[in-house]
Formats: structure tokens, sequence, C-alpha cells
């Protein structure tokens, strides 16, 4: 019976996971080795929704490359067009009424909330939280009535414009989100109610991936992710633009930062969101909702049949967009999953000559692997979730 | 932001410890630049990382543009940030386009940032830009076996075969 006192414990073994898997959180593969169920080294490999988003946008102008954005990180597309509108407005030194600042700042965190729900009803899915899924999207299909209402369009609304947002929001916009706001606590402290002591729930998330402050810091990891390790940096409060630093919210951190903090963070972040779009509400007042500046910005429809300097403003914006003074910007904001940087360069046309995206997916992915190590596969799966990467972000 | 004196004051301490970095500096849209010499980008970053009246110990960002046509054609930049005094510098190194097969090098900056890897990583895959003493200097997001640089402005858009339509048998 020699073979049997054999030490199998060694044998590594490596197995590849995705690219399509569901655990995934989309297109991501993974090549795993591991020694029993314990994985001991681990390589993402990204690149398979990589659709040439950077490229293509040097060859539109400057007010066609919105929806191109958009659909890079597809579940936080408001952030990326404030990334991006927030950019050329200070490349071109173009200021935002202060209607257009609140009405940004309430539909961003409103896609906060929404991204959120998204990340928690899945990642609680994968940790067998089943009716977890029903409920986020149950409350996150409120907020696609939201922005079908503003907007037109659920996802990918093209909603920020160059200079302010597109439409004011329309009648009956504001009862309904009270409403929404007011409702929303309460149903995060049903998904606490369901998950914060939960035994299994706490069982796999308590203590699992965890990775210092430092490392994570040293990572360029930002967002939940390094607040639940105990780091309060959030570039909402650091750095001022649109409406946060008129209204009052605050940053919830985590102490040890392994999922079960990543998780509480999160959720209360939702809450800190509707606090915010309350005040928000309650600040803002009428007025115009983008930028009086026909260089940049489409006049009033209306005026198109009396005017006919509108109408030259309008073909030229149009056909050409507005040209740029050469320079460049890298302007920054707080999304879901931490900082989004947009650069862009312009060489004076009306095409920028190059934007891109620093996005958090795609640096936070580099942690994964400290998360992963030495953990069991299954824990493994649900520290991906945790980590909350939008594979459309990473690829670009 | 450093502001523009503050900029100066910055180029000045650095020009102390090692004359002949900084190339030159611009303040341009309330975003501050340094421009550097690239065979000294890393004394540049770790002096700007360590020296304690400075400590930007956080990157943002690296990323390339190009200027094409201007004379160094390529531009790494560096977007550091100082958390404690919530203050972003960018530092810039332009890389002079080496003739055909070879390719434009800087240092890695890995060691300093270890947030750098996927990035120097990304701007290899798009702009063909080396860096050196980068522990896997491969393509990221495209396929390995892909050629070309595909976000250098001479790239045109479209200008990749596309093998599975109507134009298959054009291209192979």
């Amino acid at each position: 019976m020699a073979e049997l006192t054999q030490d199998r414990a060694t044998e590594v073994m490596t197995v590849n996971i995705g690219p399509h898997h569901p655990a995934t959180h989309g297109v991501l593969r993974l090549i795993v080795d591991l020694e029993g169920e314990v994985v001991k080294d681990l390589k993402p490999v990204i690149g398979y929704v990589h659709t040439g988003i950077e490229k293509s946008c040097e060859d539109k102008s400057y007010w066609k490359v919105i929806p191109f954005v958009e659909r890079m990180d597809y579940v936080s597309y408001f952030f990326q067009m404030e990334a991006y509108c927030g950019a050329v407005e200070r490349l071109v030194g173009l200021e935002i009424p202060p209607r257009a600042k609140y009405l940004r700042t309430i539909f961003l965190e409103l896609n906060r909330i929404h991204s959120h729900l998204v990340w928690l009803g899945t990642t609680a899915l994968d940790l067998g939280a089943i009716s977890m899924l029903w409920y986020c999207f149950r409350e996150r299909d409120r907020i696609l009535d939201l922005f079908e209402m503003a907007a037109g369009q659920r996802m990918h609304t093209r909603y920020f414009q160059v200079g302010g947002v597109i439409e004011d929001i329309p009648l009956g916009f504001e009862k309904k989100l009270r409403e929404f706001i007011a409702d929303m606590p309460v149903r995060v402290g049903q998904y606490q109610a369901l998950l914060d002591r939960n035994e299994v729930f706490l069982s796999r998330t308590k203590g699992v991936g965890i990775v210092s402050r430092e490392r994570l810091l040293e990572l360029g990891v930002t967002g939940p992710l390094l607040r639940a390790a105990g780091e309060p940096w959030d570039l909402r409060k650091a750095f001022d633009y649109l409406a946060y630093p008129e209204v009052d919210f605050q940053i919830p951190v985590g102490t040890v930062g392994d999922n079960y903090d990543r998780y509480r963070v999160r959720v209360a972040e939702m809450v800190e969101s509707t606090k915010i779009v309350e005040q928000a509400l309650d600040l803002m007042e009428e007025g115009p909702f983008i930028a009086d500046d026909r260089k940049y910005v489409l006049p009033p429809r209306s005026e198109l049949s009396t005017s006919m300097e509108s109408l030259i403003h309008h073909f030229k914006l149009v056909t050409e967009g507005f040209r740029v003074e050469p320079g460049e910007v890298y302007y920054s904001i707080e999304s879901p999953r931490g900082e989004l940087g947009c650069f862009v360069l312009a060489d004076g046309s009306s095409k920028p000559s190059r934007v891109h995206f620093r996005d958090p997916s795609f640096v936070n992915l580099q942690a994964f692997k400290d998360m992963a190590v030495g953990s069991y596969i299954a824990d493994m799966i649900a520290s991906l979730g945790m980590l909350d990467p939008i594979l459309g972000g990473v690829d670009r | 932001m450093p502001d523009a004196p503050g900029l100066e004051l910055i180029r000045g301490e650095i020009e102390r410890d090692h004359p002949g970095s900084v190339l030159a500096t611009s303040f341009d849209r309330a975003q501050a630049a340094l421009v550097v010499d690239p065979a000294q980008i890393l004394t540049v970053l770790s002096w700007l990382r360590e020296e304690p009246g400075q400590s930007y110990r956080f990157l943002s960002s690296l990323h390339v543009a190009d200027y094409l046509p201007a004379a160094p054609r390529f531009g790494v930049h560096y977007e550091l940030l100082n958390r404690d005094r919530v203050e972003r510098l960018r530092v810039k190194a332009m890389l002079v386009d080496p003739a055909a097969p070879a390719l434009p090098t800087i240092d890695s900056c890995v060691e300093l940032f270890p947030t750098a890897e996927a990035q120097e990583r990304e701007a290899f895959d798009f702009f063909g830009i080396v860096f050196r003493n980068h522990p896997d200097m491969t393509r990221i997001l495209l396929p390995d076996d892909y050629v070309g640089w595909p976000q250098r402005r001479d790239f045109p858009v479209g200008g990749e075969p596309v093998t599975f339509t109507y134009n298959e048998h054009t291209y192979g």
C-alpha cells in the first residue's frame, strides 16, 4: 500500500476558467494553479471584449464621442459621460449652470445606486443568495424607469452634454424620484436584514480576500475596495466638482478589508447616495440646464425657425462640431468602482487627438491575485464578485 | 494642483538635486506638468515620491499620447497624486520615434509604483513603447499575434482586415 501514503497535496493542477463563464462577471479568463481546492497562483487574461473605443473616439467630433465612452463601463454610463464631458469642459473653459450641476449629481448618484444594486444582486447570487438578485433588480428597475423618464433611454442615455444636460427633467419626475429615495433606505435595510447576520453569508465573506491597505495603495486600487480596508479616500470629498461640496454625506469605511467589509461599505454607500440625491433636489433651483455658449452648445430647437444665427450655429455644430484649442486635460471622478479618469488631448481640430480612460476596474483587477491566492477556489469566485470588475471597462 | 509658482519651486528643487532632469514646465488649464528627460524618468519619479516635502506617492494613471507630427513624438504621462495635500502633478517624458523596426524605449516604473504594471503593458500594446525592466512586457488587450500599434496616429481607423465578412477573400 505504498502509493496511499504518498503526499498527494503537492500535485498542482492548472485550470482554465472562462472566458465565457457566468461566475466571472463578464468575459474574463482566469488561469488558476490549484493544489486540491486551494488557489496557488492565478493570472487574469483580459481583452476579450476589447472594441477599440479609444481609437474610434479619435475619428469622431467631440460631441459624437459621448455615446462611445458610455459603452465602456456599461453599468456606470453616467460616470463615463461625466468624466468625458467634464474633461472637454475644462479644455474649452466652459462653466456649467448650477441646475446642470445638481442634475448631474442626482443622475450620478442614482447611477451609483444602480451599479451597486447590480453588484449586490449578482455577487449575492454567486454566494447562493438567489432571492437577492430579484430584490436588487426590482429596485434597479425603478432607477431605470427614472432614467427613461428623463432621457428616453434606460441605459446609455447620452443625457450629459458638453455644457450641461440635454433636457430638463420632465413634469412628475421629481415626485417619482422623491418616492424612490424615500423607499430606498428601507429596501437597503431589508437587504441587510437578509444578509448581515446570515450564517452562510458570514462564513463565506468574513476574513476572506483580505489585502492590506498599504498593498492596495501600491496597486493603485481605489473606491469601495480601498475604503473597506479603512482608508477614507473619496474623490467626491477630496476634489471640488459638481454639487458635492454643497451636500452633506459621509464616507463609509471598513476595518479589516475582507469581503464582508466590502459588502458593508457598498451597502452603506447606497444610503449615502440617497441622501445626496435628496439634498441636491432640495437645493436645486429653476434655471438653465445647459450653458448658453452657442459655440459649443446646440441652440434651442424653437429658435431654428426664427433665427438665422441659430440655424448657422446648429448647422456648424452638427456637421463639423466645435474646435478646441490645443491642450490636454486629465479629469477624474469617483465612480462606483473608484477613480475614473479621463484624459483628452486636443490638437486644435474638431476631433480629439487622444481620449484615454483610466478605468478603475482595469487597475483594481491587479489586486485580484492578492485577494485570491491561498484561498479556496469557491472563495476566489466570491472575491472576484466583491472586486466588482466590469469587463467592458477593463477592455474598452 | 500646485499653482504656477509652486510648479517652478518643484522644478528648482529637482534641478538642485538632479541637474538637467527637468526640460520644461507647463501650467495649462489649471493643470501642472513637468516635462522631464526620459533617461532620468526614474530619478524624477522617485524624487517626487520619496522627497519629504513632496511625497507624490500615488500613481493615478499612466498613459501615452501620440503628438504626431510634433518632433519628440510620444508623450508618456504619469498622473501623480499627493493624497495628503490633494494635489495632482503630471510628469511627461517625450520619446523620439526611432527608425522603423526599433521601438521607443523608457525605463519601467513598476518597482516604484506596482500599479503601473498593467498600464505599461497597455501602453506597449497600443503604442509600441517598450518599458525596460518590466516583468512581463507583452500585449495585454490585443491578441498576442497582433501586428502593429493601433493607437498611433498614423494607424488608420478601420485599417484592420475584418476576415469574417464579405472581404474575407481579399484578406485571406
